[in-house]
């Protein structure tokens, strides 16, 4: 019997699970390029990490928890206009509008939690996208406070540190946005390998076997929730701060179906699907719109309805296979 | 005498105008074997139900060891000593089996609400599920993803699952349902491999794995206890020949 024992003792092949591919380690130094190559397009990768942030706090409650929203929009845009209104009127510090932003979102969260954790399904997308449009309709019409349609004006944000202003050039603005969504990407690595992260992943396996191993998983939906509106929400106000103004698009339906779709063609409950569906779907947006702006997301809509067709499992979902089948000839 | 492991008191359950519990009072001594068997559509799985929390009975009590579960929630049943498998499997298909036992024993521990730490570092709980599944003769598959396994070795993950929440109350749904007979026995005798302090109740269809493995007998029929007893009673019992044991012979 000793010889058919498995090579890896069981925590060595968990460890494993969790350790740094060179692939990785290669996603992260290329994300400096742009600083190198291409630093007329800075602002757009700064639009892209940004994206890229919001994706990955979807990723965890819908790749990983199997909770799906079409309304997560919602904590962006609190998180975007908390942070523009408190540098508006008590500060333009950077980082304190960012702890802003994220709090509120994060109350945001939880409070709604608490309605997420009992639905599953074409409910809970019903639920998402009524509590989404609410937010939206609110930030409409709180047009003394939030601007409304026009947007909301005066932001100003102090530089970084004191030192590094938020410039047209977008150094600033992609230091600070790259180095929050890999501060950010950092904590939710460990947590999708942690115990809770096993959780999350029992409850999208299935969710009646959970109470049957006595797991709480409405507590574990609510947690996983409401850390996924804090994300949402420091991307919101990162947007915010970099751009310097607040717009309505940031809590808008579109934000929210955009970022599902990004999740969806790079592949959810892998943290770096939403990462690269951010990265096409941008850069997309801003070639295609620069031959047809009204028509570009014809695109996306044949890009969409292909790599569901063809990887189920995303882009990424599809590498990853084609990787393995590679490696064990 | 020690109190029962599991005591049922008048526990009744109705679909509408369809009772699918009656007036149940069981009692199962600690480290009992007790099979609990019925035609079709007597409320076997029910009766699990019941008394896991996945159904809300109309009247009765559910009593655990000393303690009135019968307002918890299924979950925290669980955490008291009351686990259950499925006669359908409800496993965790894209999980492979270790991380399935490793979750188990976590939640057990309360470890599974800690995001800050790896999983990989907690050589305890992962000691502990590997033990499970090699109990369990899982071991050399248990890096291989669910829904990939054998059929026989899924329903051998159902009861790792269960006894990854050290259960005092074991109740087992078919547990070999769908295996194919010469493979069934090897499931039993998992099951009377285990502890004799865990307390098991067992629904089965089979007659030779129920008379050789339970140490007595409940069969249910339309909801309601119809007779109980030693193997030997209920074989000899003309009642239940004709309304349980005499109908295998047609079908």
């Amino acid at each position: 019997m000793a010889s058919t024992a498995p090579a890896l003792t069981p925590q060595a092949y968990l460890q494993g699970l969790s350790r740094w591919h060179p692939l990785e380690i290669a996603f992260w130094l290329a994300t400096l390029l742009p600083f190198v190559l291409f630093p007329s397009y800075l602002s757009l990768a700064s639009q892209i990490a940004i994206t890229a942030l919001f994706a990955l706090s979807l990723d965890l409650i819908l790749g990983y928890a199997g909770v799906v929203s079409l309304g997560h929009a919602a904590f962006f845009g609190i998180g975007a206009y908390s942070a523009g209104l408190f540098s508006k009127f008590v500060w333009g510090e950077a980082f304190s509008g960012l702890l802003v932003g994220a709090a509120l979102a994060g109350i945001a969260g939880y409070a709604t939690s608490f309605i997420i954790c009992r639905f599953r399904h074409l409910t809970l997308i019903m639920i998402t996208l009524g509590l989404g449009l609410l937010a939206f309709e609110v930030a409409n019409s709180a047009h003394w406070l939030t601007g409304g349609s026009d947007g909301l004006q005066g932001v100003h944000i102090l530089p970084l540190f004191g030192v590094f202003k938020f410039d047209l050039y977008g150094y600033t603005a992609y230091s600070y946005a790259l180095a929050a969504l890999f501060i950010v990407f950092l904590g939710m690595r460990r947590l999708v390998n942690s115990p809770f992260g096993l959780a999350l992943r029992g409850i999208r396996e299935n969710l009646v076997r959970m109470p049957a191993i006595g797991a709480a998983s409405r507590a574990h939906i609510r947690k996983a929730y409401t850390i996924a509106a804090i994300v949402a929400g420091i991307a919101g106000a990162i947007l915010t701060q970099t751009t310097e103004s607040a717009a309505l698009e940031s809590i808008s339906f579109q934000r929210s179906a955009d970022v599902l779709v990004m999740l969806v063609l790079g592949g959810a409950g892998r943290l770096y699907g939403g990462l690269i569906g951010a990265i096409i779907f941008l850069i997309a947006r801003d070639q295609f719109s620069g031959i047809a702006p009204q028509y570009w997301y014809f695109w996306i809509g044949i890009l969409l309805v292909t790599v569901v067709l063809v990887l189920p499992n995303g882009i990424l979902g599809g590498l990853s296979r084609i990787y393995a089948r590679w490696r064990r000839p | 005498m020690s109190a029962p492991a599991l005591v049922t008191r008048g526990l009744s359950k109705s679909f509408g105008s369809l009772a699918v519990a009656r007036d149940i009072e069981l009692s199962l001594p600690v480290g009992a074997r007790y099979a609990l068997i019925g035609p079709n559509g007597a409320g076997k799985t029910t009766l699990i139900n019941l008394m896991t929390g996945m159904l809300t009975p109309d009247a009765g009590q559910i009593v655990l060891g000393e303690q009135d579960i019968t307002a918890l929630e299924p979950q925290d049943r669980v955490r008291r000593g009351l686990a259950r498998t499925f006669q359908i499997n409800t496993l965790f298909p894209g999980l492979n089996a270790l991380e399935a036992v490793t979750l188990a024993v976590a939640e057990r521990r309360r470890l599974a609400g800690q995001f800050w730490r790896t999983i990989g570092a907690d050589s305890e709980t992962i000691d502990e599920a590997y033990e499970i599944l090699r109990k369990l003769r899982l071991g050399d598959d248990c890096y291989q993803v669910t829904r990939e396994l054998p059929y026989g070795r899924q329903r051998l993950l159902e009861i790792a699952l269960a006894l990854a929440t050290k259960p005092k109350v074991l109740l087992l749904d078919e547990p070999a349902a769908g295996v194919p007979q010469e493979e069934s026995g090897d499931i039993f005798e998992v099951v009377a491999s285990l502890s004799d302090d865990l307390t098991l109740l067992f629904i089965e269809h089979d007659m030779h794995v129920v008379f050789r493995f339970a140490t007595h007998i409940i069969v249910l029929v339309s909801g309601a206890i119809f007779a109980q007893g030693s193997p030997a009673e209920i074989s000899a019992d003309s009642g239940v020949r004709e309304v349980y044991l005499g109908k295998r012979h047609h079908g």
